[in-house]
């Protein structure tokens, strides 16, 4: 990569649209005789539909249909049970989409929906996770494929003979993803063939599974997504508006729009699930690591197993000779939960570090030293070295930049007025992955190439990005390329999604350019196009298994109010060696956006689930609080020059979901240095704090 | 949404006889309360009374040195008004305290007295709410209800008023300025919010039909020194989890008067009358001001999840009174 597209800063290629409004979001298409869907939700928990009447809502005006069980169109029952909608009778969670009323307006729709009369015959339900529940199981492996327990040496002995031990157990509660633009879709059929615009963040899986669906050739489904308004892993896979606008267009004969609601957000869509995490650290006097224990539990839903891999960032993270994870599932009468930003290693992360740092405090060694010191060139998980580990350098850069070295280490040393001003550390990290993808090349005899890959951009400027590598494989100034993604008709590419998005598709991308250079006569451009094609497949396929990971140190300072516990982020730093980057402007927003989200698990977000109703009461932004601006009063996030051959071509580990790894470790552990108490549940609120007898 | 018809009124007189003559008809201001209860079924009223043009929309100085503010005055208006700023900073303040810039320049100082609680039950007509569904229960009272009262509640309804201009006015001692068929009159703002009793669904003293026209604050010179203070879970956007409005007027170190009202603990404002009698005629310490936040509380009921109320009231109590009495020895 020669001509230095890639590491430079450029605006988003799509910003100025964006800005102006004019960038078409999946609902905002013209479209002829276009209809609205409204998604109806079922008001009980568990338990089967005995009548829908749907008399009112066809007589409401401007009402075309009420599509439901009885009348919609067939699906194939297929993997994903979750997405077998309107097909039977069976309620499995409150909020389980039980109908689609179609009219000629929103609001039309909006009050069919509220006119259609649903009986049921309602059972008992069981909605909320403790750790005795009778239903707790071991599932058989954990997403996306690991072993649920693990164990080496042996941890009871370990644990016992040590002269420092921590044993601690951190809850998280659901945390909803919660898109600017909610799960939409415009739906049209012509001629048995589907197009669909969605918002989604992988088009082609998504023409897949409606493909599978509605049982049609791929050929046959279409699925355009140019742009997306964000989507945290609650978009990854076809969800339920997309299917809903699909059945309901097929069923009145007419394009159909739905996008879902706010509220509607709060479980259909996924969510991430809570956990209940006990870890336990046992170590030297000096603080190294002799034994590690760490058990997650977590829950699914009665429809199909999702298994949060909790645990699995305490695998590689930190070495000592007893080492044991474990993972426990319950089936809840609930929706299914589902990615969002860093599943696993997000909550897993928040109880390591905070348990590291209940270590350094029982030691009575600084916490950044302590993770220095129980750092570890090879993968204790794998036994091979990582392919490239700056842990170390990230935490000695941060700590460096935020002043961390003018600490004093005990809790409640530095005060402010009425604040009490701590702060905390954290390491994080996160797997760098790639899947296989396919992209074409193509080069006019004006000197100018067009490359096409399905790229989804949910936000994160993958446009640009992939632009940028495009250029520097054919060895030409960016202007000269344009780049065509957003259309399952081009190329296929893998979801943007698990932090793989940049390393896969830049894979092909690199491949079909420097195929197409191989076609192109010496110095100049074609008489005709010339295109090349790359399909990645074999060649991931064929890449050693390998540790590779992006590494991370965050740190913060709080102030916690000593009277009102009100807490308050002073700032936040953090620095990260995630391999190449590609846009340092897009990347900086990938982090600070992960961070921040951090600070809203750690603070803010928070869903209340009521069991006598199964659901979560506070389902709109007003009550369901994320972070805001005001929250936000300082936030720079830095990386490493880092080089690491055994990744991909472009040498990327994938920024996406790192920022959000340890960050809310890192405030809780700075609430613990203001105040000196230990919040293990989250979010730390000032109903907490507030009237604690050691804080005042 | 349910379809309505919209009318515009000519004059507050028109706009009265309309709503006295529509059993389900509601008046429309700002909106930004009204509309999103509509969107979510919670209000289903058949004509909205648009009061917005009505010439509701000015701050009057009065001769007696009190001021009238007209009911359709935005919020970010009054905030920014030089009078409020200078004469009654508590009030200022409370409104700066509110909702988000977008929303303060919409809403208005008649709909912010009227705005509906935030509890959760009430705004999700799947879920039991007395106060939306008069019968239908209180999923409230054993739910989830952090953010609900501690004083005052019945078994009907634990609801709390989320206004925080209201709780400013109600430590002024406003007036509020009343239209209903029977022509104008007066309700000291004490007055115009009920406790919910066994009828929640009634949450002011005003008739069916009545319209705010305006506000009216007494001369108050005490007011110069006053302060809001409001404690929430996020720096912004974000209801009360406790909110006071003080004055503070202290003869030497005696308090020689004191206005204390609290937010986010009653189903209206809840002017701390009792606390005050405890403040009045005594020199002022922090410690007083604990003792009358806790004379106040002392028939609080805190429900399961929102006992940490009582500390935090007592706190900002405290703080509020500590920080007027520094400025009046500085």
């Amino acid at each position: 990569m020669s001509a230095g597209a890639v590491g430079r800063a450029y605006p988003r290629l799509e910003g100025r649209e964006k800005v102006t409004g004019t960038a078409r979001y999946a609902v905002e298409y013209p479209v002829d005789g276009v209809t609205y869907g409204w998604a109806v939700p079922s008001a009980v928990v568990r338990g089967r539909i005995t009548r829908v009447d749907p008399a009112q809502a066809l007589a409401s005006p401007g009402v075309l249909a009420v599509v439901h069980h009885g009348n919609a169109p067939r699906l194939a029952p297929g993997p994903e049970p979750d997405l077998w909608l309107l097909q039977e009778p069976t309620v499995h969670y409150r909020g389980q989409f039980i109908a689609v009323v179609v009219a000629t307006s929103l609001e039309a729709a909006r009050e069919g929906a509220r006119l259609v009369r649903i009986d049921y015959d309602a059972g008992p339900h069981s909605t909320v996770l403790t750790d005795d529940h009778p239903g707790l199981y071991k599932p058989d492996h954990i997403n996306p494929s690991y072993p649920t327990d693990t164990a080496e040496g042996d941890f009871d002995a370990g644990y016992a003979a040590a002269p420092v031990r921590v044993d601690v157990t951190y809850r998280t509660p659901a945390y909803h993803n919660n898109p600017m633009e909610p799960h939409a879709t415009t739906a049209q059929w012509h001629d048995g063939r589907l197009l669909v615009h969605d918002s989604n963040q992988g088009a082609s899986s998504v023409r897949a599974t409606l493909a599978e669906l509605f049982e049609l050739p791929r050929e046959s489904v279409r699925v355009v997504t140019q742009h997306v308004g964000g989507g945290f892993g609650s978009k990854g896979y076809a969800k339920a508006a997309v299917v809903l606008a699909a059945l309901a267009a097929r069923h009145v004969d007419r394009p159909v729009r739905l996008a879902l609601t706010r509220q509607q957000l709060f479980g259909p869509i996924g969510y991430r699930t809570p956990t209940i995490q006990r870890v336990r650290l046992a170590a030297d006097a000096d603080g190294r690591l002799t034994a590690i224990c760490h058990d997650a539990i977590s829950q699914t839903s009665t429809m199909r197993e999702f298994a949060e891999q909790t645990a699995v960032y305490t695998r590689s993270m930190y070495a000592a000779p007893h080492r044991r994870t474990t993972h426990r599932l319950v089936r809840l009468d609930v929706p299914t939960p589902f990615w969002m930003r860093a599943p696993g290693e997000c909550p897993g992360a928040y109880a390591l570090e905070s348990a590291m740092d209940e270590l350094a405090v029982a030691v009575g060694i600084d916490p950044v030293e302590l993770r220095i010191r129980n750092d570890t060139e090879v993968d204790p998980d794998q036994g091979r070295p990582f392919t490239s580990r700056n842990l170390v350098a990230c935490l000695r850069e941060g700590a460096q930049r935020f002043g961390w070295a003018d600490r004093d280490p005990a809790p409640r040393s530095r005060r402010d007025g009425h604040w009490l001003v701590g702060s905390g550390v954290a390491g994080s990290s996160y797997p760098a992955r790639a899947r296989p993808c396919s992209a074409t090349a193509t080069a006019r005899p004006d000197g100018s190439f067009l490359v096409r890959i399905n790229v989804t951009d949910i936000g994160t400027g993958a446009r640009t990005a992939m632009w940028q590598v495009a250029a520097d494989a054919l060895g030409v100034p960016p202007e000269r390329v344009a780049i065509s993604i957003g259309d399952s008709d081009l190329p296929t590419a893998p979801v943007a999604g698990g932090s793989m998005g940049t390393a896969s598709w830049s894979w092909a991308v690199i491949r079909a350019c420097q195929a197409l250079r191989g076609k192109l006569p010496e110095g100049g451009s074609p008489d005709r196009d010339v295109s090349a094609e790359a399909d990645t497949s074999d060649e991931v396929g064929g890449q050693p298994t390998l540790p590779r990971y992006a590494y991370g140190a965050q740190f913060a300072e709080v102030r916690v109010d000593a009277t009102t516990g009100e807490v308050r982020l002073n700032r936040m730093l953090g620095v990260f060696a995630a391999g190449q980057v590609v846009n340092p402007t897009t990347a900086r927003s990938q982090l600070i956006g992960g961070m921040t989200m951090g600070l809203s698990m750690a603070l803010h977000e928070e869903g209340v689930l009521d069991e006598r109703y199964g659901d979560w009461v506070n389902h709109d932004l007003a009550t369901y609080h994320i972070t805001g601006c005001a929250d936000v009063e300082s936030i720079e996030a830095y990386w490493l020059d880092e080089r690491d051959g055994e990744l991909n071509p472009a040498g990327v580990k994938g920024i996406g979901e790192i920022g959000i790894v340890g960050a809310a470790a890192a405030i809780a552990n700075a609430v613990h240095h203001a105040t000196g108490v230990r919040i293990r549940d989250l979010p730390i609120r000032l109903d907490k704090l507030v009237g604690v007898s050691e804080l005042a | 949404m349910r379809p309505f018809r919209y009318h515009r009124p000519a004059d507050v007189a028109e706009a009265v006889a309309v709503l006295g003559a529509e059993p389900q008809a509601a008046y429309l201001a700002g909106g930004t309360n009204l509309v999103d209860l509509m969107k979510l079924g919670v209000q289903r009223p058949d004509v909205l009374v648009d009061v917005n043009r009505l010439p509701l929309d000015t701050v009057q100085e009065l001769p007696d040195g009190g001021l009238r503010i007209g009911a359709t005055v935005r919020n970010s208006d009054l905030a920014a008004h030089p009078v409020v700023r200078r004469d009654y900073p508590v009030l200022a303040r409370a409104l700066l305290a509110a909702a988000s810039g977008q929303l303060r320049n919409l809403a208005t100082t008649g709909g912010n007295l009227l705005q509906r609680t935030r509890c959760v039950y009430f705004q999700d007509t799947g879920k039991a709410c007395n106060k939306r569904d008069p019968g239908s229960g209180c999923a409230a009272l054993h739910g989830q209800n952090r953010d609900l009262a501690v004083l005052d509640w019945s078994e009907q309804c634990v609801a709390t008023h989320p206004s925080d201009l209201a709780v400013a006015l109600a430590a002024l001692d406003a007036v509020v300025e009343v239209h209903d068929t029977d022509g104008a009159r007066d309700v000291p703002l004490a007055a115009l919010h009920r406790s919910p009793g066994t009828q929640p669904e009634r949450e002011t003293t005003l008739a069916r039909g009545a319209l705010i026209t305006a506000v009216r604050l007494p001369a108050l010179p005490a007011a110069r020194r006053s302060a809001y203070l409001k404690v929430r879970d996020r720096a912004s956007f974000a209801f009360a989890a406790g909110s006071v409005a003080a004055v503070l007027d202290l003869d030497g170190e005696v308090v020689r008067d004191v206005r204390l009202a609290y937010g986010a603990v009653a189903h209206r404002p809840w002017r701390a009358y009792r606390a005050e009698e405890e403040l009045r005629g005594r020199p002022f310490s922090p410690e007083l001001a604990a003792a009358a936040a806790d004379a106040e509380l002392a028939e609080a009921r805190p429900l399961r999840h929102n006992g940490f109320k009582l500390p935090l009231t007592r706190a900002i109590t405290v703080r509020v009174l500590t920080e007027l009495a520094a400025r009046a020895a500085s």
